[in-house]
C-alpha cells in the first residue's frame, strides 16, 4: 500500500476567492456521494407503513383535489387533454423539482455533523440530495404510464426527451440547491423562505394549467425555467401538440447559468462553511 | 526519517462575530450600515499564532494544552475542515481524522447499513470495508444487533461500533480527537492498544489530542504543548507532560485560590463567576499543601443574575498525572436547586474529602456549566489548583509513603472471633 501514496503531498494554504473545482478530488470522493444518496433513500421510508407508495400518494392525491377545484368546479381549458392526465404529468416533475431543491437547501445545515468533523468536497452534499428524488419520479412515473393506458395514449418518440428534460431538471434543482444550502449556513432565513419559494414558484409554472392560460403575464413562462421544462415533458408522454423546443432551449440556458452561478457563489464560501455552520 | 506532517508558521484567526452565532440578511443589511457608518474595528482572537511543527513518518504525537489553547483548531486545520489564515501545513499520504466517534452515523439505519456509511466518510473505499466487514464486527462485538436501527443501540453499543469502524481505517496519518473519553475502559483499553497496533506494525503517523495524561505518556512518543494558540514545547512526550503539568499550577507555594480573570465567559447573563479557592478551619487560605489533620472547604463565589435551573457547578479532583478520580456536582445532596435561587451574589461550599487521600500531589478544578446547553467553565480549564497532600495523623504505624493507587481512603476495618 505504501507505494501508491508515496508521492502523495497535500498542500493546505489559506485561500483567497474562487478556488477552482478539483475534478480529480471529486472523483475521488464519488463514493461519499453515493453512500450520501443511498443513505437518503433508504432513510425517506424507513418506520413508515405506506413505505415507498407514498412517492405515488403524493402526486395522485394532490392531482385528485386539483382535478376535482379546476375542472369539475373552474374548467380550466387543458387544451384537449383530460385533466387528470394533464396535471398528473405536471406534478410528476414538479414533484422532483420541489423535493430536490427543499433538501439540497437544507442539505449542508442537515449535515452540519459531518462539515464540522470530516473533510471531503462539500459540493457532494448537495449534488446527492438532488438524486434521492429520481427514484421517487420512476415510482410515480409508473402511475403515469397506467393513466396514458387508460386514456389511450401510445408512446411516440418524444419519449426520448423525457431523460433530457430530466436531466435539465436536475441541472436546475442542483443550481438552485447550491445557492440555497450555501446562503443558508450564513442565513438562516433561507430555511423559512424555501417552503414559501416552492410554493409560490408552483403556482406560476404550468403544472396544473396550461401555459397559454396566462394571457397577458405570458412573460412569467419566459422567465421561469420550470415553465419549458413542464411544456416539454408533458408533450414528450402526451405528444399532443408539437412540443415548445424554443421554449426547452430557453429553460435550459436560464438552467445553465444557475447552475454555474451557483457553483462560483459556492466554491467561494465553502471554506468559511465549518466556521459558520 | 521523512517528515510526514510539516507546520510552517501556521496561524488561525476567528473574527468574534462568527463564534457568537449565525445571522439573519437584516443582521448582515445592519452591519453593513454600521461599518459604514462607524468604521469600527471588528474584533478578533487568534485560535493559533505562528505554530510550526514536523512530525515524522510512524510517529505517534500527543498534542496537549488547556481548553482553547488551540488543539481542536489544530486538528482540524490538518483534516482540512477550516481552513489557516496563515501558514502552510505538507501532509505525506492518505489523511483520516477521528474527531468524533460516529461521524455521519443515522440513527434509522442499522449497524450493517452504518458501517458502510460511515466507514465511506471516514475515507475508506467501499470494497476496503467490505473485506474488513467481520473484522469490524468482530471488534465491535455487535453481531446480533446488526440489522437493528442504531438507535436501539445502547449508548456502549453505539461507540463500540462506531470506534471499531474507526479503527480499521488504513490512512498514513491519522488524527484522533479526545474521543476515547467515552466508553467503558475496557473498551477505551482495546482502542489504545488497536492505535498502539497501528503506529508500530504499519508504521502509521498519529497526531493524537486527549486530557488523559496518562494515555499520553503510555501511547506517544512525542508531546507537543500549546497555549494560548502559540506552540511553547515540543519533545518527549514525558517531558511535555511534566511540563504541562508544571505549568498548570505554576507552583507548589501558590496559594489555593483562583480568580476568575476579567474576560468573557459563555452565559454571563446568568452567572458570573468571580472566585474559587480552599480555605481551612480557620479561614485561611492554604498554600498547595493539604494535611489530612485539618479540615478543608472548596469554596465557590460567584454573582448569579437569574434563576436557571440548569446552572451546575463541579469540582473535579485530578491525580498528579491528570488522571480524572471522581467530580462532586452541587446537586449531588439534592438540596440546591437553582431554579429556586434568587439573583445575587452567592457562596458554594463543600468539605474536601481529606480522609481519601494518600500521600500524593493531586490537582483540584471548578467546572462550570448550563445543563444540556453549554459548558462555562469545561474540564481542563484555568481554574486547575495543585495540591499536594500529606498524611500527617496517620493511625497505620505501617504506613508508608508509597502506597498504589491514586487514593487511600480510611475504611474501618473490624477483627472478630470466629
Amino acid at each position: 500500500m505504501p507505494d501508491k501514496t508515496k508521492e502523495r503531498i497535500t498542500i493546505i494554504r489559506p485561500e483567497h476567492g474562487w478556488v477552482g473545482i478539483n475534478f480529480s478530488e471529486l472523483w475521488e470522493y464519488r463514493d461519499i456521494a453515493f453512500v450520501l444518496a443511498v443513505r437518503d433513500i433508504k432513510v425517506r421510508y424507513k418506520q413508515t407503513f405506506f413505505g415507498a407508495a407514498w412517492a405515488i400518494i403524493q402526486p395522485l392525491f394532490t392531482m385528485v383535489i386539483f382535478t376535482m377545484l379546476f375542472d369539475r368546479m373552474t374548467r380550466v381549458p387543458t387544451e384537449g387533454i383530460p385533466y387528470p392526465i394533464f396535471s398528473y404529468s405536471g406534478l410528476l416533475l414538479w414533484q422532483y423539482f420541489s423535493q430536490s431543491i427543499t433538501q439540497s437547501g437544507n442539505s449542508l445545515n442537515a449535515s452540519s455533523n459531518l462539515i464540522t468533523k470530516i473533510y471531503f468536497p462539500r459540493i457532494l452534499i448537495p449534488i446527492s440530495a438532488t438524486f434521492a428524488g429520481i427514484l421517487d419520479y420512476i415510482i410515480a412515473g409508473l402511475v403515469l404510464i397506467a393513466m396514458m393506458f387508460f386514456y389511450q395514449y401510445s408512446f411516440s418518440f418524444l419519449i426520448i426527451f423525457v431523460p433530457v428534460v430530466l436531466f435539465v431538471t436536475w441541472i436546475l434543482a442542483t443550481g438552485i440547491g447550491l445557492w440555497f444550502s450555501a446562503l443558508n449556513v450564513e442565513y438562516r432565513d433561507i430555511r423559512h423562505a424555501l417552503p414559501f419559494v416552492v410554493q409560490i414558484w408552483m403556482f406560476v409554472s404550468p403544472v396544473i394549467y396550461p401555459s397559454s392560460m396566462l394571457g397577458k403575464y405570458r412573460w412569467i413562462s419566459i422567465v421561469n425555467p420550470m415553465s419549458g421544462l413542464i411544456n416539454l415533458h408533458r408533450m414528450a408522454f402526451l405528444h399532443t401538440h408539437p412540443p415548445d423546443f424554443r421554449g426547452f432551449l430557453l429553460s435550459s440556458g436560464i438552467a445553465l447559468v444557475i447552475f454555474f452561478s451557483g457553483l462560483y457563489y459556492f466554491k467561494r464560501v465553502e471554506k468559511n462553511f465549518a466556521d459558520r455552520i | 526519517m521523512n517528515s510526514a506532517i510539516k507546520i510552517r508558521n501556521l496561524s488561525k484567526r476567528f473574527n468574534l462575530g462568527e463564534i457568537r452565532g449565525y445571522k439573519t440578511i437584516r443582521e448582515t443589511l445592519q452591519n453593513m450600515f454600521k461599518l459604514r457608518m462607524e468604521k469600527q474595528d471588528v474584533d478578533y482572537i487568534w485560535a493559533l499564532k505562528n505554530v510550526s511543527a514536523d512530525i515524522r513518518q510512524g510517529e505517534v504525537a500527543g498534542i496537549i494544552g488547556r481548553n482553547g489553547a488551540g488543539k481542536s483548531t489544530l486538528l482540524k486545520i490538518i483534516s482540512r475542515i477550516t481552513g489557516p489564515t496563515e501558514g502552510t501545513i505538507e501532509l505525506k499520504g492518505r489523511v483520516a481524522s477521528l474527531l468524533e466517534v460516529g461521524t455521519g452515523f443515522h440513527p434509522e439505519l442499522t449497524g450493517r447499513e452504518n458501517i458502510f456509511l460511515n466507514g465511506v466518510i471516514l475515507g475508506m473505499k467501499r470494497a476496503e470495508i467490505k473485506a474488513r466487514f467481520d473484522e469490524i464486527v468482530d471488534f465491535a462485538d455487535v453481531e446480533e444487533f446488526l440489522d437493528t436501527p442504531v438507535k436501539r443501540y445502547s449508548s456502549g453499543m453505539y461507540v463500540r461500533l462506531a470506534f471499531a469502524v474507526a479503527a480499521h481505517l488504513e490512512p498514513e496519518i491519522l488524527i484522533v480527537d479526545e474521543v476515547l473519553s467515552v466508553g467503558d475502559i475496557q473498551f477505551q483499553k482495546k482502542c489504545l492498544g488497536k492505535m498502539q497496533e497501528i503506529s508500530t506494525k504499519a508504521g502509521r503517523t498519529v497526531l493524537f489530542v486527549s486530557h488523559n495524561m496518562s494515555a499520553i505518556s503510555n501511547l506517544c512518543a512525542r508531546g507537543i504543548l500549546l497555549d494560548h494558540g502559540k506552540l511553547i514545547y515540543s519533545g518527549t512526550a514525558k517531558d511535555t507532560v511534566k511540563i504541562y503539568l508544571e505549568g498548570v499550577e505554576e507552583n507548589k507555594t501558590k496559594k489555593m485560590e483562583w480568580t476568575a480573570p476579567d474576560k468573557k465567559y459563555p452565559f454571563m447573563n446568568v452567572v458570573k463567576i468571580k472566585r474559587f479557592y480552599v480555605k481551612d478551619a480557620k479561614g485561611n487560605i492554604p498554600s498547595g499543601r493539604l494535611f489530612n489533620s485539618e479540615r478543608y472547604d472548596a469554596i465557590i463565589e460567584a454573582d448569579l443574575l437569574q434563576s436557571d435551573g440548569r446552572l451546575i457547578f463541579f469540582i473535579t479532583y485530578y491525580s498528579d498525572d491528570g488522571t480524572l478520580l471522581f467530580t462532586t456536582d452541587a446537586h449531588d445532596t439534592g438540596e440546591i436547586n437553582f431554579s429556586q435561587v434568587s439573583p445575587g451574589p452567592i457562596k458554594l461550599s463543600v468539605p474536601v474529602p481529606v480522609e481519601l487521600f494518600a500521600n500524593k500531589s493531586y490537582q483540584i478544578e471548578l467546572v462550570s456549566a448550563l445543563h444540556y446547553t453549554g459548558w462555562i467553565l469545561p474540564a481542563g480549564n484555568e481554574s486547575m489548583m495543585r495540591f499536594e497532600f500529606f498524611r500527617d495523623v496517620d493511625s497505620n504505624p505501617y504506613s508508608n509513603e508509597t502506597r498504589l493507587g491514586f487514593l487511600a481512603p480510611v475504611l474501618r476495618w473490624k477483627l472478630s472471633r470466629l
